[in-house]
């Protein structure tokens, strides 16, 4: 099956855009846990970026160890991801408890 | 057939991040980044990397958003409000920054030289299993350890943080 | 090429009418061997022995007025059974079910009985695709807008991400034993002897493993004792209590198409596929790989039956004892046996 290859230029380009939503999302919402769902967009765009390098890298003839780490990247990123929303989502199980909704406004007493 | 393939998921994928971050219904929301992640998880699998294309569906769609569906239904929120709405400044100021954020990647992006690597199924050679494994318990042995550690100190945290009588 | 295509397509509709036959007949067996077991007759009066009660019982629900209640959220609501059925459907195509023979189809190698050849991951997939069953329950409690069902719903929730993990961690010494994610070599690994006499089957060299996997494939399939997200005398059948007609259809037979994936999943992992202990069916070319269906589908059957068995003889768990029995014993015991296997490969006695 010969096929042709997609320019990685394409995959960033795709990143790029999921990353910009991902922002507008966490900018723009107020509810924590629409707030959080932006927030796992974002980390996944990265992760995309990480692919596309990755598969450019593994082109190159002494690429394999650099490709390697690309994906190894993404896999500690899914960690992450998962550390962050278990402690994310107690804490806003926390904040409901404590105010009766989880809208991030309701959190001010901190506010000067 | 790969181009189509990527075209059709990227597609899909922006979609329904739109319709992530805009939705009123916290379940909509999260089951449309179920989709958004599925539409990741075809890019990996035709770039060659079969083993992330497998975590990305079991660790995020299996595990993590199940959790946050857990969470939506244990507080029974039903609607919240939608994208944007009351706080004008906030809102215009907002889109600006994402818009500018998204528009600066994008011209990095225009600027590289585009280069093609390996890609359909099965193509790439470290995309399996052996040589990931080997490379988190040698090479990146350190990073892997640490990964665990973060885990625990997350649990631990987790569990004192929802726990009801503190 | 269409060859190719073509061949994939024959396997795929016949595993899927295989699929498909086995939920009636799964129906009639789970309700003559309830009766069996509880010293009554059971459904005998369509056809002989009842055989074609399941045909009545189709019959009924398909004609049965398909009821939407007025404050569900219709999409989700509608959206769930889909789920349902499609995930459960889908699992299957990575399951091998037959030895690799060499047989050809209009010169075309079969190459095995699986519907997805090739696939380097094919475990993971499985795992992949049967991690979204969750959906569907917690979906349809989530739309229904009904209290109880709500309960069924976070109930799955929570159940399948504890499950989740004594199950994958259990498949992991498997994976250590045969040294691959494909599933043909994870069969081919387990041919032989092991310590001279018992069959080198991973129930035989890694019990504790089997036995996680096993109680887990009951919590994931939500069948009793784990069968908590539907309890009808607590929760009234939870996130099932709105669904009538084709939608709680759709739901049945997923379950039970869950079942017939979690009794292939255990035949092949840790029950040998489609091997026999002691023979090698390799001597007899293609008819052992037709034989070697029959071997297959013989101890998926068994696990079937083990399976409503099991369903009859146990009383439900309490959810806590359900969560603490997944967390403070499946776990540990999971993380046992993968240290056992890792053991036994150093000392070199597996």
């Amino acid at each position: 099956m010969t096929d042709i290859p997609i320019p990685h230029t394409w995959v960033l380009a795709l990143s790029a855009a999921l990353f910009a939503i991902g922002t507008l999302g966490v900018l723009l919402r107020r509810n924590g846990i629409a707030i959080f769902l932006s927030l796992e967009l974002m980390l996944n765009s990265a992760n995309l970026a990480f692919v596309a390098f990755a598969m450019t890298l593994a082109a190159r003839p002494d690429g394999a160890e650099a490709a390697l780490a690309g994906q190894l990247f993404v896999f500690f990123v899914i960690g992450v991801a998962a550390a962050e929303a278990a402690v994310g989502l107690a804490l806003f199980i926390a904040l409901h408890r404590l105010k009766g909704a989880i809208d991030v406004d309701r959190v001010n007493i901190l506010r000067w | 057939m790969v181009p189509v393939v990527f075209a059709l998921a990227a597609v899909v994928a922006v979609v329904f991040a739109i319709v992530t971050i805009a939705h009123s219904s916290p379940v909509i929301n999260v089951l449309s980044l179920v989709v958004v992640f599925f539409a990741m998880a075809a890019i990996f699998a035709l770039l060659g990397m079969d083993f992330l294309a497998a975590i990305q569906i079991i660790v995020y769609s299996g595990a993590i958003l199940v959790l946050f569906l857990f969470v939506i239904m244990l507080l029974n929120i039903r609607s919240v409000e939608r994208l944007g709405s009351g706080r004008r400044v906030q809102a215009l100021l907002g889109t600006v920054v994402a818009v500018g954020i998204g528009a600066a990647a994008l011209t990095a992006v225009s600027l590289l030289t585009p280069t093609s690597g390996a890609v359909y199924p099965g193509s790439l050679e470290t995309g399996t299993v052996v040589p990931i494994g080997r490379a988190l318990l040698t090479t990146h042995l350190f990073a892997f350890e640490f990964i665990t550690l973060l885990l625990v100190a997350a649990i631990v945290g987790a569990v004192y943080l929802a726990r009801r009588d503190p | 090429m269409w060859v190719e295509v073509l061949v994939i397509g024959i396997k795929l509709a016949v595993v899927l009418a295989a699929l498909l036959t086995t939920v009636p007949i799964m129906v009639w067996v789970e309700r003559r061997a309830s009766a069996l077991m509880q010293d009554r007759l059971g459904p005998n009066r369509v056809g002989p022995f009842g055989l074609f009660q399941p045909v009545v019982d189709a019959v009924k629900l398909i004609t049965k007025e398909d009821l939407i209640p007025r404050d569900v959220s219709r999409f989700l609501f509608i959206l769930a059974p889909v789920v349902a059925l499609t995930v459960a459907l889908s699992t299957f195509i990575a399951v091998p079910f037959g030895s690799d023979t060499g047989l050809e189809l209009f010169g075309h190698a079969v190459r095995g009985f699986i519907v997805a050849p090739d696939l380097n991951i094919g475990v993971l997939y499985i795992f992949a695709i049967a991690s979204l069953a969750v959906y569907a329950t917690v979906l349809a409690g989530w739309a229904s807008n009904n209290k109880y069902s709500l309960y069924g719903g976070i109930r799955a929730s929570a159940q399948t991400i504890s499950y989740e993990l004594a199950m994958t961690i259990s498949v992991v010494g498997v994976l250590m034993a045969s040294s691959s994610l494909h599933l043909h070599q994870v069969v081919e690994a387990q041919t032989g002897t092991w310590l001279g006499v018992l069959p080198r089957w991973n129930v035989c060299t890694q019990l504790l493993g089997a036995i996680t996997f096993m109680v887990a494939a009951f919590a994931e399939t939500n069948r009793i004792p784990f069968d908590l997200p539907e309890a009808e005398a607590e929760l009234v059948s939870g996130y099932l209590t709105e669904y009538s007609s084709m939608k709680y259809a759709a739901f049945f037979m997923g379950e039970y198409v869950h079942m017939t994936v979690a009794s292939a999943l255990m035949t092949v992992l840790f029950f040998g596929g489609w091997t026999l202990p002691w023979i090698d069916l390799a001597f007899a070319g293609w008819i052992g790989g037709l034989l070697s269906i029959g071997i297959f589908c013989a101890k998926v059957a068994f696990f079937l039956f083990f399976f409503v068995w099991v369903r009859w003889t146990l009383p439900r768990f309490r959810f806590d004892q359900l969560m603490a029995l997944g967390w403070k014993v499946m776990i540990p015991l999971s993380v046992l046996n993968f240290l056992w296997v890792g053991f036994a490969i150093a000392a070199g006695i597996m």
